[in-house]
C-alpha cells in the first residue's frame, strides 16, 4: 500500500519564464525503516532524466520492501531552493540523499557539511566530500553510437543537435556525437542550439524546427522531453531519444535512444548505507556495467543495425575509444593529439567543442 | 531547403509559438479589463493542457477536447472568482495560489498520461489556396485553435470598443463604485469576465497538448503563463498591441534559435534573453505616453468590490 501525500508548495519562482513548486511526496510502508531520498530538477512526468531517477528509486523501494521509506522532490530548482530542500530532507531524517542534478552540487556540498551523519550522492558532479559521493553514466559512450548511425542516415551530413546549458556533460555529448559520426563521414557537421533550460517542451520543439529549417535531416538533443523527437517525427525525418525509451512519441523516427539505467547502482548505495559499509566515491559507469543501455535499433536498414551492435560492442569491450586522437576544437587548436587520448578528468572537465560543431560556447 | 520553404517554416513555428500567448493573454484582458487581476493563468493552462490531452485521447475528438480544456479553465477561473469576488480573498494571493494549485492538479490528473503520444490537431486546409506557395500554408492551412486565436482577438476587440457590454464591462473596471450606482451588476460582469479568462487560458493549455507538442508533460507551458500576463500590461490592455506583443516575442524566441543554429557568435544565454527584452523595450517605447496608458488601464484593477460597504 502507498500512501501519497503532498505536503507542500513552496518556492515560487514568478520569475520571468520559470514557475517551480517542488512537492515532497513520501512513500511509508513500515514503522521505522531506512529512509532515503532525491532530489529531481524536473518533474517525475518528464518522460526523460527525471523520469528515469524515478525508476531507480521505485527500484529501491522494490528490492528492499518494507526496511526503507523512500521520498522524493521533483522541480527543485537548481540554487538556493536545493538548498533548502536537501537541508529540509537531512533534518526530516533521510539517512541517504540523491541530488540528481548537476546544478546542485554546491547545495549538496554545503549541505553536505552540516549534516556529516547523513550521506549524500551528487549525479555528474565532480565535488566530493567525505559524505557526499559523486556519481554518473557514460553517457556519451551512447552519443558516439548515435554519431555512428547518424552518419550512415544522415544525407545532409547535418545533425541538429539541441543542448540545454553549456556544461562539460553537454559538452562531452556533443563531441562523443560528432566523433562517431566522422568515423562514417569525415566532413559531417553538427548544427547546435542551447535553449538554456533542462526542460521546456515548446522550446525544445521550437529549437528542432529551427534546425530542421537549417537543413539538419537527423536530430539530436540533450534535453529532457520527448518533443524534439516527436518534431522530427512530424517532420518526417530521423531522431534520438533521450534518457528513456521514447518509441512511442516517433514510431517511424526514433532510431535509438540512450536509456539511463540507475536502479542498481541506487539498490548497491542504498543496501550500503544501512549496513555501513557506504564509503565516499565516484562511480562513471556506462555500457559495460549496464548503467548505460541503448534502445532497440529501430527504423534503420539491417546493415546500419549491425554496424551499431557492433559499435556497442567494441565500447563495451574497450576495443573502442571515443576520445582519441587526433581531435580538434572548432578553432583548429589540436586537443587530443595523434595516438593519445584522454583520461576521465580531462573528460570530466571538458570545455572545448570539436570542429564541425557549428556554434558557440560562452567565454 | 529553399527560401521559400524557410520563410514558410519559420513562419509556422512563429505561429505556433505565439498562439498559446495570444489566446491566454486575450482571456486574460478581459478579465483585467473588468477589473480582476487573476494570476491564475499558467495553473489554468495546465489544467486545460490535461485536460484537453485526457479527453481528446479518450473520445478521440478533438474538439470536444477542446471544449473540456475550455471549461476546466472555467472551473478553475470560477474557484478563483468565488474566493475573490463572492469571499473578498486577495487577488494576487489567490491567483498566485491558483497557479500552484494548477500545476499540482494537473500532475495529479497526468500521472496516467505521461509517455502516451497523440495525433497532432489536424491542419484545416482551404481546397485551392493552402497550397499556394507561402502564403497557403501560412494563411490557408493552420489548425482551428489558431484561427480561433485572431477570432476571439477582433471579437474581443469588437466588444470592449463597440458593444454595449462591452461599455458596462469597461466602466466595471474603471469604477465598480460609479457603476454599481448606475445599477450594473458589478460582481455579475466580473465573474463572466473571469470566466471568459479562465476559458481561454484552458484553450490555450490544450493547444498546447494537442497543437504544439502533442503530449502530456507535467508543467509543459513552461512559464507561458507569466509571459502571457505580462504581455497584457505591457499592451496597456490593447488587443492590437496584444497581437504585437505575442507575435513579436514568439518571433524572437524562433529567431534567436536560428541565430544559434547558423553559428552566429552571440552568446547563447544572451539571445535567449532576447524575446523578453526586445518585447519590453517595444511595448514600453510604444507604450510611453503616459497619459493614454492612464485611459487603458483599468482604474479598478486588483480590487476587492463590497456592495455592502
Amino acid at each position: 500500500m502507498q500512501m501519497k501525500r503532498r505536503t507542500f508548495a513552496k518556492g515560487l519562482m514568478a520569475g520571468a519564464g520559470l514557475v517551480a513548486a517542488p512537492r515532497l511526496i513520501t512513500s511509508a510502508r513500515a514503522a521505522d525503516p531506512f529512509k532515503a531520498a532525491w532530489i529531481y530538477v524536473g518533474p517525475v512526468g518528464d518522460f526523460g532524466w527525471s523520469y528515469q531517477h524515478d525508476v531507480g528509486r521505485k527500484a529501491v523501494e522494490a528490492a528492499l520492501g518494507d526496511q526503507v521509506k523512500t521520498t522524493y522532490v521533483e522541480s527543485v530548482p537548481e540554487g538556493a531552493d536545493a538548498e533548502r530542500v536537501l537541508r529540509d530532507l537531512a533534518t526530516a531524517g533521510n539517512k541517504i540523499i540523491f541530488a540528481t542534478s548537476f546544478g546542485f552540487w554546491q547545495p549538496a556540498l554545503k549541505v553536505a557539511k552540516q549534516f556529516p551523519d547523513v550521506k549524500f550522492e551528487h549525479a555528474t558532479g565532480y565535488k566530493r566530500a567525505d559524505n557526499l559521493a559523486t556519481y554518473n553514466i557514460r553517457f556519451y559512450e551512447g552519443r558516439y553510437i548515435q554519431g555512428v548511425i547518424a552518419g550512415k542516415m544522415s544525407k545532409s551530413g547535418i545533425v541538429g543537435y539541441i543542448g540545454s546549458v553549456p556544461i562539460p556533460e553537454v559538452i562531452m555529448g556533443m563531441n562523443a556525437f560528432l566523433a562517431g559520426m566522422r568515423t562514417i563521414r569525415p566532413d559531417a557537421k553538427i548544427k547546435m542550439v542551447m535553449i538554456n533550460a533542462w526542460y521546456d517542451p515548446g522550446k525544445e520543439a521550437d529549437a528542432a524546427k529551427a534546425l530542421i529549417d537549417q537543413g539538419a535531416d537527423i536530430v539530436a538533443q540533450h534535453t529532457d522531453s520527448p518533443a524534439p523527437l516527436q518534431t522530427a517525427h512530424d517532420r518526417g525525418i530521423k531522431g534520438f531519444g533521450q534518457a528513456s525509451d521514447m518509441i512511442k512519441f516517433a514510431p517511424d523516427s526514433q532510431l535509438t535512444s540512450s536509456i539511463d539505467h540507475w536502479d542498481d547502482y541506487y539498490v548497491t548505495r542504498v543496501k550500503a548505507a544501512m549496513d555501513g559499509s557506504w564509503k565516499s566515491g565516484d562511480v562513471w559507469d556506462g555500457l559495460k556495467s549496464g548503467m548505460l543501455k541503448m534502445a532497440p535499433y529501430t527504423n534503420m536498414p539491417d546493415d546500419v543495425k549491425a554496424l551499431a551492435e557492433k559499435t556497442e560492442a567494441g565500447i563495451k569491450s574497450g576495443e573502442i575509444m571515443i576520445f582519441i586522437g587526433p581531435m580538434k576544437a572548432q578553432d583548429g587548436t589540436v586537443k587530443i593529439a595523434e595516438g593519445q587520448m584522454l583520461d576521465d578528468g580531462a573528460i570530466a572537465k571538458m570545455d572545448w567543442l570539436a570542429e564541425g560543431v557549428e556554434g558557440q560556447l560562452p567565454k | 531547403m529553399n527560401e521559400f520553404a524557410l520563410i514558410t517554416s519559420v513562419a509556422l513555428s512563429v505561429i505556433s509559438a505565439s498562439t498559446p500567448l495570444l489566446l491566454a493573454a486575450t482571456g486574460e484582458l478581459v478579465t483585467e479589463k473588468s477589473g480582476v487581476l487573476n494570476l491564475g493563468v499558467e495553473g489554468m493552462m495546465l489544467v486545460g493542457a490535461i485536460v484537453g490531452f485526457a479527453v481528446t485521447l479518450g473520445t478521440g475528438s478533438a474538439v470536444l477536447g477542446v471544449c473540456a480544456a475550455a471549461l476546466a479553465g472555467a472551473a478553475m477561473a470560477l474557484v478563483f472568482a468565488v474566493l475573490t469576488l463572492t469571499l473578498l480573498a486577495n487577488q494576487v494571493a489567490t491567483g498566485l495560489a491558483l497557479t500552484i494549485f494548477g500545476i499540482g492538479l494537473s500532475a495529479l490528473i497526468g500521472s496516467g498520461y505521461v509517455g502516451q503520444p497523440l495525433q497532432p490537431l489536424p491542419k484545416l486546409a482551404v481546397p485551392g489556396l493552402s497550397t499556394l506557395p507561402v502564403v497557403g500554408p501560412i494563411l490557408f492551412g493552420q489548425d482551428a485553435l489558431v484561427y480561433l486565436s485572431f477570432a476571439a482577438l477582433i471579437a474581443v476587440s469588437w466588444f470592449l470598443r463597440r458593444s454595449h457590454a462591452g461599455l458596462i464591462l469597461r466602466a466595471v473596471g474603471d469604477s465598480h463604485d460609479a457603476a454599481h450606482a448606475i445599477g450594473y451588476g458589478v460582481i455579475k460582469v466580473r465573474y463572466l469576465a473571469t470566466l471568459f479568462g479562465g476559458a481561454m487560458c484552458g484553450i490555450a493549455g490544450a493547444y498546447f497538448s494537442l497543437a504544439y507538442t502533442p503530449m502530456w508533460a507535467e508543467n509543459m507551458t513552461s512559464g507561458r503563463g507569466w509571459i502571457a500576463l505580462a504581455l497584457v500590461v505591457f499592451a496597456t490592455w490593447r488587443p492590437a498591441r496584444l497581437l504585437l506583443g505575442a507575435y513579436l516575442f514568439g518571433g524572437i524566441t524562433i529567431l534567436q534559435l536560428h541565430i544559434q543554429g547558423f553559428g552566429i557568435p552571440v552568446p547563447s544565454q544572451f539571445v535567449s534573453m532576447l524575446p523578453y527584452l526586445a518585447t519590453i523595450v517595444v511595448l514600453v517605447a510604444i507604450s510611453s505616453d503616459r497619459t493614454r496608458v492612464r485611459l487603458n488601464t483599468p482604474a479598478c484593477l486588483g480590487r476587492a468590490f463590497n456592495a455592502a460597504g
